[in-house]
């Protein structure tokens, strides 16, 4: 079914994108992404790739001319990291609300300041409301499986929104692992050709794009958007399950780790899951029920299906690589514990800030948190423990 | 050491090519049916600053991605890190350390704050400079610690390194027999 590679994360992500061979690819480097256009590009100018490859003067041009290029009709992708998907910002609605499924690989990393490369996924997350979809990867080999299902959920009839397969920088992006890639000729049948229903380059339907609207149709336009994001979720499944066949591996809107009958469990999202597996085995090893919720889809958010797999746990750390300034805690944290209480789901609840700027996640660190949460099932919640940050070096601690 | 892990941490400056080194590693174990992981720490990337870069080399899927604290062997590229970096911390007395250098062991060990495991030495400079015309200690060192750490049978490592960099530098024949000369004599010299 496939083969045996050894590859980083953005030599994985590069190959996926010479396998689907996009049609156009405006990019502007940025650490840690920078790989991906050079792969790219490399593969142009050996003639296994015919994407037409843009280079632009920035972020802001690159989305801009992805939008332009998608919209003509060609299936485009571009990459990009921290600072210059925040340079982007202003487009990424655009893309959205204009309903262009482009593919868009993020490394993730820190926004200043301090200035930093390292990963963090406040970048992404930062644009959550953007209107893209957001796919997490722990693995190189996530990373890749996520890019090949990219253009089948984008480009669904029922979605016809833009995509970001993100995976954490240079954790993944950078650290050469084990892989097993598929075959050219399979991957290329299950994404298939883009055939877009409208699009600016057809002569026989002239059309505008992105004009202006007035107060009583711009309603409409944006919940008809979010139709695409509710679609998303079933569509998702449904790439997924085709994509098992192909590759023989599983997705779902998350993973759950020994989650069934977790008493303890963590909800993450990215590289960090890793080594919360390993701790996980070594607490069950010992008897005590450990348990993890990856998450693999932010956006759409499937709150109902996470509350839901957590409802039968006593204590649950939501884990934040983002801090959100709210004074309350990350994302993660804020829109799950929503869909708990929704879900009536009265596990104590604590939302645990980590890694922020590649703050290593160590086995220790992760060790410490189920012992919390162990703690706050004999003591109960306090209030210093709702939004607090792991493994800081001072006594801001708790 | 347990699971058939094995941990190692190289100590480099910038530009010296540590990281490359610990990719080469991950390279050479996967081509023998390991699981590998090899990755770089990054900092401010320039010429000259420390900086450090990991091998994880098992024979089960590796999960854990954060960096070694408790290596079993240790690789130091620059001999001048001895002064600034606590290259064995952590690392255990089971292991070893190996150390780019034209001193002994015993004349190195003073410099290694009471590290009570094996250390060993190679001259990669020496070495490199014969057999490539330049200063590149990491092919020498990449051969000292696989012979050091038993990671992988070392005739198997240099038929695995013959076929990679044959094809790898299938136009420049005088730097495949270089590179190759300074596996061997590292395998030969390494003490």
């Amino acid at each position: 079914m496939g083969y045996k590679e050894r590859m980083s994360g953005n030599e994985a992500v590069a190959f996926a994108m010479k396998q689907v061979n996009p049609d156009v690819m405006p990019a502007f480097p940025i650490t840690p992404s920078t790989e991906l256009p050079q792969f790219v590009s490399n593969y142009i100018a050996n003639g296994q790739m015919d994407t037409e490859f843009i280079p632009v003067e920035s972020e802001h041009s690159s989305m801009s001319a992805a939008i332009g290029a998608e919209a003509a009709g060609a299936r485009t992708m571009t990459a990009t990291s921290s600072c210059g998907l925040a340079f982007m910002w202003e487009v990424l609605y655009v893309a959205a609300s204009n309903r262009l499924p482009i593919a868009m690989a993020v490394v993730n990393r820190a926004l200043s300041g301090p200035i930093n490369i390292n990963a963090e996924h406040s970048d992404s997350m930062g644009a959550r409301d953007s209107g893209w979809i957001q796919i997490y990867a722990e693995t190189n080999q996530e990373a890749y499986d996520n890019f090949l299902q990219a253009y089948r959920i984008a480009e669904h009839p029922d979605v016809m929104l833009p995509i970001m397969i993100c995976q954490d920088g240079f954790i993944t992006s950078h650290a050469v692992q084990n892989i097993e890639l598929i075959e050219d000729e399979p991957v290329k049948a299950f994404v298939g050709e883009y055939k877009p229903e409208h699009y600016l380059l057809n002569p026989d339907e002239r059309m505008s794009i992105g004009p202006y609207a007035n107060s009583p149709y711009c309603m409409e336009a944006k919940r008809a958007q979010a139709q695409g994001m509710i679609n998303a979720k079933q569509v998702i499944l449904d790439v997924a399950e085709e994509f098992s066949k192909i590759s023989g591996r599983k997705y779902g809107l998350y993973e759950g780790y020994r989650l069934e009958d977790a008493d303890y469990a963590l909800v993450a999202i990215g590289s960090a899951c890793g080594v919360i597996k390993d701790v996980i085995d070594e607490l069950r090893d010992k008897g005590i029920k450990a348990g993890l919720l990856k998450v693999r889809v932010f956006r759409p958010f499937p709150g109902d299906e996470f509350a839901q797999a957590l409802k039968n746990c006593k204590c649950v750390a939501i884990m934040d690589r983002a801090e959100s300034y709210s004074s309350q805690g990350g994302p993660l944290g804020s829109e799950l514990m929503a869909a708990m209480y929704r879900n009536g789901v009265t596990a104590k609840t604590i939302d645990m800030i980590y890694g922020l700027n590649g703050r290593d996640v160590t086995f220790d660190m992760i060790q410490g948190v189920y012992e919390d949460l162990m703690r706050i099932e004999k003591e109960g919640l306090k209030p210093s423990d709702h939004y607090r940050y792991l493994g800081l070096r001072d006594a801001q601690k708790r | 050491m347990g699971n058939g892990l094995v941990e190692i941490r190289w100590h480099g400056r910038g530009g010296q090519g540590a990281k490359t080194a610990a990719l080469l590693l991950a390279d050479v174990a996967f081509s023998v049916g390991k699981y590998v992981q090899g990755f770089p720490e990054y900092g401010p990337e320039r010429m000259g600053a420390p900086i450090t870069a990991y091998d994880r080399i098992s024979d089960r899927e590796i999960r854990v991605h954060s960096n070694i604290y408790y290596p079993d062997y240790v690789v130091v590229v620059d001999e001048t890190l001895l002064h600034s970096i606590d290259v064995t911390g952590g690392l255990k007395k089971e292991g070893a350390i190996l150390i780019n250098t034209p001193k002994t062991p015993d004349e190195i060990r003073p410099l290694l704050r009471g590290y009570e495991g094996k250390v060993y030495t190679l001259d990669a400079r020496r070495i490199s400079e014969e057999a490539l015309g330049k200063y590149f200690p990491n092919m020498p060192l990449l051969a000292g610690i696989v012979k050091v750490s038993g990671v992988m049978d070392t005739w198997v490592f240099y038929s695995e390194m013959e076929k990679s960099l044959k094809h790898k530098f299938a136009k420049k024949p005088e730097v495949f027999d270089g590179n190759m000369r300074a596996i061997r004599t590292a395998l030969e010299e390494v003490r």
